[in-house]
């Protein structure tokens, strides 16, 4: 039988605000345990939430980004279960009323097309601590540093068919939230946590099968491993003739397999019932409107600018478009040359190597857009070609100058003159008489492989700085008179 | 003035006696110390005693006093209850689970009474987190009557309402959810007012049912009462509930006349149950406010049978969640050597709570539990709504209304503790204006066979100065409040 995957995804989003959702606390990742837990995110006795704002209008912010409807009173509510890194023994969430209602998103593919998915709801709450096991030898340690980090948990509908489209819905997600500056996005530091809903079901079908959920995986790389040896786990079930049961299990990178976390069935009663100490939030159209007027421009209408306004791909214009900062950087330089095309292929191109290569963002790069937009004039008017325009790269990247101090300074400019090529042509010609008479003695189909000899020669000769084109043209000429 | 007569004299007169020099706050303080150590083994009303740091604020009062920084309260000695955190002072209340728990900071009331300058003595008893009507839950021991000590104060702010009433201290703290400071006030003869819910910070109370908690002055006059609200309330940003209205002087309009006021008696609080002499004595009372002009209407609250029900879901409920934290993992007490953590839960859990504090975390637990929650939470939320609609629409007709604060005198110790329900009836004239969150009042009003019974004026929200005014013509024209109990070993 074929199978079908159906896949539906929530996301835990925090959220990049200075304190915690409810307390004063500082909201930030790395500090020594318990050093940013205050006597709120401790849950002692008498002490009260009080909602951050920042929270609210991020969630807001996400919200209309994907055209959501937006609660005009959310409420939250407390969901109730015992657990050491839970310090209130309930999490403060949003259960009956959330503070985004139904969306759509829409995803660019690696193969330039788009896929279209619906976001169920998502809603604020409060992070949990950290329990931590390997630190005490027969004891739990619990650091309450993550209690309270504010996260909207975004929920999708069941629309997902491939693990490609589960990690590029993440990577669109991430550019979404990043663009908006709601969120650094930070997976490795657990800044998003994706939480996989999968099932299988006889292709052609309009049920879905039993799902499982697999918790808490924290890379896009895990995702789609995940997906894939879940999903053939729950197939060799299916076609064994069992059944999948439904439960919540746990990836493990290391193996390489899900593994049983806890059965539904005996699941906590989490007894969710409104929180009597925070009011509801309502939200009027007045702030609604003031604040989509404030949003930037978004990953999705950006992708589709570029390609209408700068004749790029689909497949480029979505990797520019994909990161706030890499766009603008595309934009200015494309702004100083006039060459999107060639500017994409740079940054796209050597400027991306370099800096993974040396494991930056493109907010430290070293080269600045008007020095890349300098580089790139002088290949638009051949002063250089594309190797010695490499070079002149590297001269950047270094610090050596602006493209013209460079081209100077080596002397890489390139020979376009065609009085200079033709004597260089001519001293090769004949100080190689035999590979002449071999080149003439081939038919049209050889003669080009064997081109490439003098093409060579000639480029030694010029240091590289021969006008390839030009070289070609005039090499060809003589060697066919 | 004699020791007794000193210990007894009402915050307002001791204001202005500290005012005129002739007196300081430390030999006030030290009146009141000395009077709770040689008397309050007969009623236990107090947990912890803060001697020394009761006397530095008493020299610093004093300071105050002379520079001319001074506040009516400062030099003013007071109790709090046990429920408030108190920085550095152990806050128990009244339970095992936090028997040795010393919160790092100040409750907001707690933060604001000292800033006016009162003077802490100490931690009064109460039933455990808040939950009974005796004073007979808490961990400490039950605490006696000082009318007579077979009896019960009260219950929750039973060691509030004991200790003001022996001449302990002018003034105390309490917190009402369903009648904790009026039903002590009332058994006890002192004046208690639970405000409307919002005008005072919760922040630093510890919780019991937070949508029905509110802190609230207990004293020996309504005039006190308004001195010490004045001190109490306001907006805070950490207290989401706390309600941004304006805060009124109200000891401002205290004597303003009630002619014209119109009091609501609604039917279903003077019906068949209620007991003939406490009726008579409540008529008699009404008939007093009647004497300086305010008309008495009959009225319906048609829903008040179903608040003691509605009460005992959504209280439970939410003290369920609220007392979910006490887990044994970062304070309060901790069984010995759990094996894993169901055990540290379970018995830390067991033995630091006790059995009316788990009855009620079952119950709520219960009430909020899968395939019960519609029938019984929501059904109770919406059931709440109702009631509150029923004062709502007494409040187009009256301006106030009235009624008895507890069905009876106090009762003998034991005598209801084996009957949660006839406990809960306790607070039957009381628990609806918590659903409400409507401001509440119990005023001395007659001793029957020699114990003190309670007028209880319910207002509009936010309205705690009619009552306060209502209260005060009372006792212009009744001398109920200054009534004093004998203890054992004084000849008042």
């Amino acid at each position: 039988m074929k199978w079908e995957q159906v896949m539906g995804l929530e996301v835990h989003l925090q959220l990049a605000t200075q304190t915690k959702i409810f307390s004063g606390a500082a909201n930030r990742f790395g500090a020594e345990p318990n050093r940013q837990a205050c006597a709120v995110d401790l849950g002692m006795p008498g002490m009260l939430p009080v909602v951050n704002e920042l929270a609210v209008k991020y969630a807001v912010m996400f919200g209309l980004s994907i055209d959501a409807a937006i609660g005009k009173r959310s409420v939250f509510d407390r969901k109730n279960y015992f657990y050491p890194d839970s310090p209130k023994g309930y999490q403060i969430s949003q259960f009956f009323e959330p503070i985004v209602g139904e969306g759509s998103f829409t995803i660019p593919m690696p193969d330039g097309s788009t896929f279209p998915i619906r976001i169920t709801r998502a809603h604020l709450e409060e992070d949990a601590g950290k329990s931590v096991h390997d630190a005490f030898a027969g004891q739990t340690g619990i650091d309450l540093n993550r209690a309270g980090t504010p996260l909207l948990e975004i929920v999708t509908e069941p629309d997902f068919r491939t693990a490609e489209q589960a990690v590029a819905y993440l990577k669109a997600l991430h550019s979404l939230v990043t663009t908006l500056g709601i969120s650094d996005g930070n997976m490795a530091e657990g800044s998003m946590r994706c939480d996989i809903n999968l099932s299988l079901r006889a292709e052609g079908s309009d049920e879905l099968g039993t799902r499982t959920e697999i918790k808490n995986v924290n890379s896009f790389r895990f995702v789609e491993r995940a997906i894939g040896v879940e999903a053939e786990r729950q197939r060799d079930i299916l076609e064994d003739g069992g059944r999948i049961v439904q439960e919540t299990r746990l990836y493990d990178a290391d193996n390489n397999e899900t593994r049983s976390m806890r059965s539904k069935e005996v699941a906590n009663d989490y007894r969710y019932f409104p929180e009597p100490d925070l009011l509801p939030i309502i939200i009027d159209e007045t702030y609604i409107e003031t604040l989509r007027a404030t949003l930037p421009e978004l990953p999705g209408p950006k992708r589709q600018r570029f390609v209408q306004h700068y004749a790029l791909s689909d497949y480029d214009a979505a990797l520019l478009a994909s990161e706030r900062t890499l766009a603008a950087y595309f934009e200015a330089v494309t702004a100083s040359c006039g060459e999107a095309k060639l500017a994409a292929n740079w940054i796209l191109g050597d400027l991306s190597a370099a800096l993974n290569r040396e494991d930056i963002g493109i907010n430290q790069c070293p080269v600045t857009p008007e020095a890349l937009a300098g580089l790139i004039l002088r290949i638009a008017d051949n002063t250089l070609s594309s190797k010695l325009a490499k070079q002149v790269f590297e001269g950047l990247w270094r610090g050596q100058g602006s493209a013209e101090d460079i081209i100077e300074a080596q002397g890489l400019e390139q020979v376009s003159d065609s009085g200079v090529l033709e004597a260089m042509i001519d001293e090769v010609i004949a100080n190689n008489p035999a590979q002449v008479v071999q080149y003439k003695a081939a038919d049209e189909g050889k003669r080009k492989k064997l081109s490439g000899f003098f093409v060579g020669q000639i480029m030694k000769a010029s240091k590289g700085q021969a006008n390839p084109q030009l070289l070609s043209t005039l090499l060809i000429k003589k060697l066919d008179r | 003035m004699t020791h007794t007569d000193l210990c007894y004299a009402s915050a307002t007169t001791l204001s202005g006696m500290l005012d005129n020099r002739d007196l300081s706050a430390v030999e006030l303080t030290e009146h009141c110390l000395a009077r709770i150590k040689r008397f309050d083994s007969q009623l236990n009303s107090v947990i912890t005693l803060t001697e020394e740091q009761a006397l530095v604020a008493a020299q610093a009062a004093d300071q105050r006093r002379a520079v001319g920084e001074a506040t009516p309260l400062t030099g003013i000695p007071l109790l709090h209850k046990d429920i408030f955190c108190t920085a550095g002072v152990k806050t128990t209340c009244a339970s095992r689970m936090l028997q040795e728990f010393k919160p790092p900071y100040d409750a907001t009331v707690v933060a604001k009474l000292s800033a006016a300058g009162a003077v802490t003595l100490g931690k009064t008893n109460m039933d455990e987190f808040a939950m009974g009507a005796s004073n007979e839950t808490s961990f400490f021991g039950a605490v006696a009557n000082p009318w007579d000590t077979t009896r019960v104060p009260g219950g929750s702010s039973g060691g509030s309402a004991a200790a003001v009433a022996a001449g302990f201290a002018p003034l105390s703290t309490g917190t009402d959810t369903g009648g904790s400071i009026r039903q002590p006030a009332a058994l006890c003869g002192i004046t208690g007012l639970k405000p409307t819910y919002g005008r005072i910070s919760r922040l630093g109370i510890i919780a019991f049912a937070s949508s029905l908690d509110q802190a609230g002055p207990m004293a020996r006059s309504a005039e006190d009462a308004a001195m010490m609200l004045n001190a109490m309330c306001g907006v805070d940003s950490g207290d989401s509930t706390s309600a941004d209205v304006s805060v009124p002087d109200f000891t401002a309009s205290l004597n303003r006349p009630i002619a014209g006021l119109r009091i609501g008696l609604p039917r279903e609080y003077f019906g068949g149950d209620l007991d003939p002499d406490l009726a008579a004595h409540i008529h008699k009372a009404l008939s007093e406010l009647e004497a300086e002009g305010a008309q008495l209407v009959d009225i319906d609250l048609p829903h008040t049978r179903q608040a003691i029900a509605t009460y005992y879901v959504i209280a439970p409920a939410e003290a369920s969640a609220n007392l979910s934290r006490y887990d044994g993992v970062r304070f309060g007490h901790r069984c010995d050597n759990p094996v894993d953590l169901m055990d540290l839960y379970e018995r830390s859990r067991s033995e630091g709570f006790g059995a009316e504090v788990q009855r009620r975390i079952l119950v709520g637990t219960y009430a909020l539990s899968a395939g019960f929650y519609d029938a019984y939470f929501k059904k109770a939320q919406q059931v709440r709504r109702v009631i509150s609609d029923d004062f709502q629409r007494a409040f187009s007709q009256v301006d106030v209304i009235a009624g008895p604060t507890a069905p009876s005198i106090a009762f003998h110790h034991g005598e209801k503790a084996a009957d949660p329900i006839a406990m809960y009836m306790e607070d039957v004239y009381t628990l609806s204006v918590n659903l409400a969150g409507l401001p509440g009042m119990s005023v001395p009003a007659g001793l029957i066979n020699g114990m003190p019974i309670g007028l209880q004026l319910i207002g509009r929200a936010f309205d705690e100065q009619t009552l306060l005014r209502a209260g005060h013509c009372f006792q212009q024209r009744t001398d109920w409040h200054t009534q004093r109990p004998t203890l054992a070993g004084t000849s008042s």
